[in-house]
């Protein structure tokens, strides 16, 4: 048995506080008032080298000109001032969608860790895998978040829409929609109750097969004959064709609707490769981080070997299909499509060619001697920087449609990850602490205990 | 041609025939070469062989082929005749690079797979019209044949490979290769 040693209880708390802090603050000084924005629009122009500045906005040079030459027709200078309105409301709408936007990145990217986990525990199962089982425990304690975390991302999605001013969604505004006849056309799918609805079902549905599937698991431990490894494979097999049609259409709800006048139909899939990475690096994570602690003597250099394959082969795997979207959309160049990447590419540019170097270059180039995936610092390296990148992955799919050209890095973003980091550890390490570490009487244990590369 | 004389020991089991590997082995016998008619999981390791080297020779051929494909549209399509087509950038590699990308990868795999399976032939010797060595026919069906080369202590040698279970010992001459 796992005892939750305190000092990690004790950190893992010491980052929920100090991220709730953090959250706090970020909401706190998020509302700026017409003139604050006004005046910080003003210092942006005459600093010059701003953030906004790099971007290229198109009003915002063209009424600062006009500012400067104060001898304009009555016309013009309404013209401009109605202008000049509707950009600093854009901005100020921005600069309040942020610490919402960097909470949403981070409760999704640690949800999604989670459900990367489930789908490869009910994966290896189906699939009779016979080296991983030493390793199902930690995989079930990590999908103990699946259900926490996919709430919570849930209720920020629905909170934004509702007590919120619509900071991530902008199809829940009505203001919005009734002057959007693409967003219109599409009411029929995005509206406040249709996504909720499916969000609940989605939910259900994965915490009902991670609840039944932990029954199990733990039920097999005493039990005399196979029903129940029987029963857990068939809910595997059944889990795996819910979770693909539920994942791809929880991406369009609860990623793709950020830019609800773009669409593209293996976003899904890129989507699942993310949270399959992910969940598989920190499997590798938590499982280096027990056995340095002596809590995991049967799981040996093989296995991590085995582990360490998948995180380079799903890492390419999401290259593959990060770069299919990206080329379709470059080569065809459809307006109304290419826009997605043209705002990334013109505000984003650090983070959006600084992924494929995190999540592509480095762990195909320190994974790839089959001698470095048995080390387990490098594997613990690679584990850190590949979940790094698809932080900034998540960031880049949500970011640029709410905050626009307004993000940084700084309180709002870190104290979300730190927030959601703590709760994270708290939970899966609480699951762990609940069960053995090593599954009894699983009919392919022995297999694994014994596996060799 | 020098010729000079070998032991073969036969097998007709792989287990034993790694038993028998670890038995001479540890008696310090050198082994000349092992003949199976499929691959013995482990008998590379129990033989002491070292291991491969064709994966970072792969490695290498791989990054050639990328530099060919890179060297190549480049020069074609960027510097000889930077073509207006379709209205894709030509003015520089990288900006024109995601339409390459299909291209750059398949050169490495080919590179990379081709020039390491020819490694493979040249450093095995097997080519078309090459002879065969093959010292007894049964070992392509389900025997297991180990050579040892002989030093005078013959009989010693003997006794040692029946005790491992060998089915058969001949005592032949061998051409050097």
């Amino acid at each position: 048995m796992y005892t939750f040693s305190n000092k990690l209880r004790t950190f893992s708390f010491i980052l929920m506080i100090l991220g709730l802090l953090g959250v706090g603050y970020g909401f706190m000084t998020s509302h700026k008032s017409f003139e604050d924005v006004e005046h910080l629009l003003e210092a942006e122009a005459h600093h010059g080298g701003g953030h906004a500045e790099e971007a290229t906005h198109h009003q915002a040079p063209a009424h600062n000109t006009h500012d400067n030459a104060e001898h304009n027709t009555h016309n013009a200078a309404d013209a401009h001032a109605d202008e000049h309105t509707k950009h600093v409301e854009h901005v100020m709408h921005q600069i309040a969608n942020r610490p919402w936007a960097a909470l949403y990145v981070a409760a999704f990217f640690f949800m999604m860790i989670a459900l990367g986990t489930l789908a490869f525990y009910a994966i290896q199962i189906a699939s009779q895998a016979g080296w991983s089982p030493v390793l199902f425990r930690i995989m079930e304690a990590i999908t103990a978040y699946v259900l926490p975390g996919a709430i919570i991302v849930l209720l920020i999605a629905i909170a934004s829409g509702t007590i919120g001013h619509y900071n991530l969604f902008i199809w829940m505004d009505p203001e919005v929609v009734a002057h959007d006849k693409l967003i219109q056309g599409k009411t029929g799918f995005l509206n406040l109750t249709g996504f909720t609805i499916r969000g609940i079902v989605f939910i259900a549905g994965w915490a009902a097969y991670r609840h039944f599937a932990r029954k199990f698991s733990i039920a097999q431990d005493t039990a005399d004959d196979n029903s129940n490894y029987k029963k857990s494979f068939r809910i595997a097999a059944g889990f795996l064709v819910f979770f693909i049609y539920t994942e791809s259409m929880m991406s369009w709800d609860w990623i793709m609707s950020v830019d609800p006048h773009w669409f593209s139909t293996l976003f899904g899939w890129y989507v699942f490769a993310s949270m399959f990475v992910s969940g598989i690096t920190t499997i590798a994570l938590i499982t280096l981080y027990l056995k340095t602690k002596g809590y995991l003597e049967f799981v040996n250099e093989n296995h991590l070997h085995d582990v360490a394959k998948f995180m380079f082969a799903i890492s390419i795997f999401w290259t593959y299909l990060w770069f299919s979207q990206f080329m379709l959309i470059w080569y065809s160049n459809i307006p109304e499509e290419v826009t997605y990447f043209i705002a990334r590419f013109n505000d984003y540019k650090l983070p959006f060619l600084g992924m494929v170097v995190l999540n592509f270059v480095f762990p195909i180039l320190m994974l790839m001697s089959a001698d470095y995936k048995r080390v387990p610092w490098f594997v613990v390296m690679t584990g850190l920087v590949i979940l790094l990148g698809h932080y900034i992955d998540v960031f880049n799919m949500i970011m640029p449609a709410t905050v626009g050209d307004r993000w940084s890095v700084g309180i709002p973003e870190i104290s979300s990850i730190l927030l959601f980091a703590g709760l994270f550890i708290f939970v899966v390490f609480t699951a762990l602490t609940k069960a053995p570490l090593l599954v009894k009487r699983y009919p392919f244990r022995k297999e694994s205990e014994e596996f060799h590369y | 041609m020098e010729a000079s004389k070998v032991i073969h020991a036969i097998y007709n089991d792989d287990d034993v025939l790694m038993s028998a590997v670890k038995k001479v082995k540890a008696e310090k016998h050198h082994i000349e070469e092992i003949y199976t008619p499929f691959p013995v999981h482990g008998l590379d390791k129990a033989m002491g062989l070292a291991p491969t080297r064709i994966a970072i020779t792969a490695f290498m051929y791989g990054l050639v082929g990328l530099t060919v494909a890179i060297t190549m549209m480049n020069f074609i399509m960027i510097k000889d005749w930077p073509q207006n087509i379709g209205g894709k950038p030509s003015f520089s590699y990288i900006e024109n690079m995601p339409a390459f990308v299909p291209i750059m990868f398949e050169l490495t795999v080919f590179f990379a797979a081709h020039l390491m399976v020819i490694t493979f032939y040249l450093r095995s010797r097997m080519w078309p019209f090459k002879k065969a060595e093959n010292p007894d026919p049964r070992t392509t069906d389900d025997h297991f044949l180990m050579e040892i080369a002989v030093h005078g202590n013959e009989s010693e040698l003997e006794n040692l490979l029946k005790q491992t279970g060998a089915v058969e010992i001949n005592l032949v001459d061998k051409e050097a290769h």
